[in-house]
């Protein structure tokens, strides 16, 4: 008989070893569906895998969905290492994109001169604070009412999509767009700068590394960092150290509405250059599968969000490539989630045989 | 008056949906395990039962494939978070993320597909009645079935032993191990029948109630049914009042688009999510009649000791 057995301490090995393990299965799924529905698992795989690293410009194009992902996740991770489960990034990613987008269609509309430049800080900042405003709402309510966060969070996401609707419906409906839901084309001098001639990753890439860091030693080198992550795994040594819930609350929240709003504003004012109702494909909910993945680590967020990139660009190549939907990506990610789950069971047990024996031993 | 009768029927319809997924989490629930992965077991039940009742134009065998699905994810879902001691957060979202995910990898090719099915009940003498009739007695089998489902969880679970386990375990795991009693087994009994319950509403939503597929159809009605759990103080009733009251809100905002009333479409449509928040916000503002109310294991993973 096999059973798991409480390790002594937790294994640091299988801490890093399990997304490494869950990619292999992931993978192993992968090739058994391909096979399943008659493709050739090999070419899928290389398709989904490592055509995205094969070209300069799909490299690009890796590091423009890594950038949303990189810093919606370091927000996320900070959440749950204190026990804080925000999991409506999406809809504070949405509501950046509406601030920091507005700001480029305004200026548009204007016919406001600007530098590139000089702009970009003001897409940071409203970006940022159209993120934290949102994801305040769900701290105000959790902390006055005890309203749950995930739940009011999540109903949070589509109260901001219907509200990217009706912008786009309505008001902000660029009046000689053919009737289409989508802004006006934001003026040139709006859009973040890039990073190569003819390559369209931008510098977002670099705030969302330079925010990594930051992450990184914020929560690792400071004691208000420090403070924050006892109250997850140990509340009731926080209480008894004095470390406020309430502050806790509020800080991770509003920093992770904070750069999943970063994110939104440079997905819009960055590779769209306009706001339409598609302005996220779902990164809020992918990012909480890149911060798990990531170990709730600035540095694994940042390796996973390559990784989940690599899975969204191989799901637009599956599509054109081999006429696979893109929606298996969807799978994968769950996969991919699901089987890290599994593994990280490994980080605090170990599989034991022989359960009779050692019951036998331990009576007499 | 016939428009009253209708909005009636059509929200007791809209109100099962929510009514059969939430009774279900209340038996997850009840037994100590919180499952986010509603919306995803909604969604992977609802291709399913759409697909099934496509290529055999039958609602049963679309509604027993529906609920089997469901529970087939949901049995994973547990082994995961009552063997592998898996983070009962992190694994339903990665169940809805995964459910959404295969839901619309399946439903590519059932986009716009109509169903051949009879979509108009009526039950035998009283649904000929002027305007109850039309109210209540025209309704699908399930609607009658939820009613029935949750006498039939209040009396489970007040007058029975089996249901007193059940309760005992989202209680006190240890104490119910420390008597005897398989946990483990029982919670995965739960986890099961919840899920089963899940499929059978998603199965309801795209064979039933729209019927229709479209990819991420649910539209929140997992999480809503989630919040119907606290909302209902974990009791079988409420719930079911709860449910009625939210498939109201959400026939009244499509009844008021549709005569064109001033207010912008997407304003109405936000209606049920802005209603759930409000609900949890009054239910919630007293953490003690929570505390007191809700299964006091609920979430916490549990290990036995040898």
């Amino acid at each position: 008989m096999i059973r798991l057995e409480a390790r002594p301490a937790p294994s640091r090995l299988m801490v890093l070893l399990s997304p490494v393990i869950a990619l292999a299965v992931t993978v192993a799924v992968a090739a058994i569906l391909f096979a399943s529905l008659g493709k050739d698992p090999a070419r899928g795989l290389y398709v989904f895998l490592l055509k995205p690293f094969s070209e300069v410009r799909l490299l690009s194009e890796l590091g423009l969905k890594a950038t949303p992902l990189i810093l919606c996740s370091l927000g996320l991770a900070l959440c749950y290492r204190s026990n804080v489960w925000n999991i409506g990034a999406e809809g504070q990613f949405l509501l950046g994109a509406i601030a920091g987008g507005g700001l480029a269609m305004w200026v548009t509309m204007n016919g406001v001169a600007v530098n590139r430049w000089g702009f970009f800080p003001f897409v940071v900042v409203a970006g940022a604070l159209g993120g934290a405003a949102w994801a305040a709402v769900v701290a105000f309510l959790k902390d006055r009412f005890h309203a749950n966060e995930i739940l009011v969070s999540l109903m949070l996401v589509y109260v901001a999509n219907l509200l990217l609707t009706w912008l786009m419906f309505g008001p902000w409906k660029d009046p000689k767009g053919w009737n289409f839901p989508q802004t006006v084309s934001f003026a040139a001098d709006t859009t973040i700068p890039r990073v190569f001639r003819g390559l369209r990753v931008n510098w977002g890439l670099a705030v969302a590394l330079a925010a990594a860091g930051l992450m990184w030693a914020f929560l690792f080198r400071t004691f208000r960092g420090l403070q924050l992550q006892v109250g997850g795994p140990a509340p009731a040594a926080a209480r008894y150290a004095g470390f406020s819930a309430r502050g806790a609350l509020w800080t991770t929240l509003l920093a992770s509405g904070g750069l999943a709003g970063l994110a939104g504003a440079f997905e819009a004012v960055g590779p769209m250059g306009q706001l339409t109702p598609h302005v996220s494909t779902g990164y809020g909910f992918t990012a909480i599968i890149v911060a798990f993945v990531g170990r709730l680590h600035p540095l694994g967020c940042i390796l996973a969000s390559v990784l989940l990139s690599t899975f969204l660009i191989g799901g637009e190549q599956a599509q054109s490539t081999i006429q696979m939907p893109s929606a298996l990506t969807g799978v994968f990610q769950g996969v991919l989630l699901l089987a890290m789950l599994a593994c990280d069971a490994f980080i605090l047990f170990r599989v034991r045989r022989g359960a009779v024996a050692l019951r036998a031993g331990r009576a007499s | 008056m016939n428009e009253l009768a209708s909005f009636i029927g059509t929200a007791f319809a809209s109100g099962t949906v929510l009514a059969v997924a939430g009774l279900g989490l209340l038996i997850n629930e009840r037994a100590g395990v919180i499952n986010l992965g509603a919306e995803g077991l909604m969604l992977v039940s609802a291709v399913t039962g759409f697909a099934v009742a496509a290529g055999t134009g039958s609602s049963w065998l679309a509604f027993a494939a529906g609920a089997a699905a469901a529970a087939l994810v949901a049995a994973c879902f547990g082994w995961l978070v009552i063997w592998l001691n898996a983070n009962q957060y992190a694994t339903g979202l990665a169940v809805t993320l995964f459910g959404t995910g295969f839901s619309a990898f399946v439903g590519v090719s059932y986009v716009g597909r109509k169903l051949d099915l009879p979509l108009n009940h009526s039950v035998p003498v009283l649904g000929d009645i002027p305007f109850l009739g039309v109210a209540l007695f025209r309704q699908h089998p399930l609607v009658y079935l939820a009613l029935a489902l949750a006498l039939l969880l209040s009396w489970f679970f007040w007058r029975t032993r089996t249901g007193l386990i059940v309760r005992a375990i989202g209680e006190s795991p240890d104490s119910a191990h420390a008597l005897g009693y398989r946990v483990r087994l029982i919670r995965l009994a739960a986890v099961v029948a919840g899920g089963a319950l899940c499929g059978v509403a998603g199965t309801f939503l795209s064979v039933a109630y729209t019927p229709l597929w479209v990819e991420r159809m649910t539209a929140g009605r997992g999480w809503i049914a989630l919040a119907l759990t606290v909302f209902a103080t974990w009791r079988p009733g409420r719930l079911l009042l709860g449910a009625y009251l939210f498939g109201g809100v959400n026939v009244l905002q499509l009844t008021l688009q549709a005569q064109g009333v001033q207010i912008p479409a997407p304003f109405m449509s936000m209606s049920p999510y802005l209603a759930t928040i409000a609900v949890l916000c009054i239910i919630s503002s007293n953490p003690a009649w929570i505390r007191l109310n809700m299964p006091a294991s609920l979430g916490r993973p549990f290990f036995p000791s040898q």
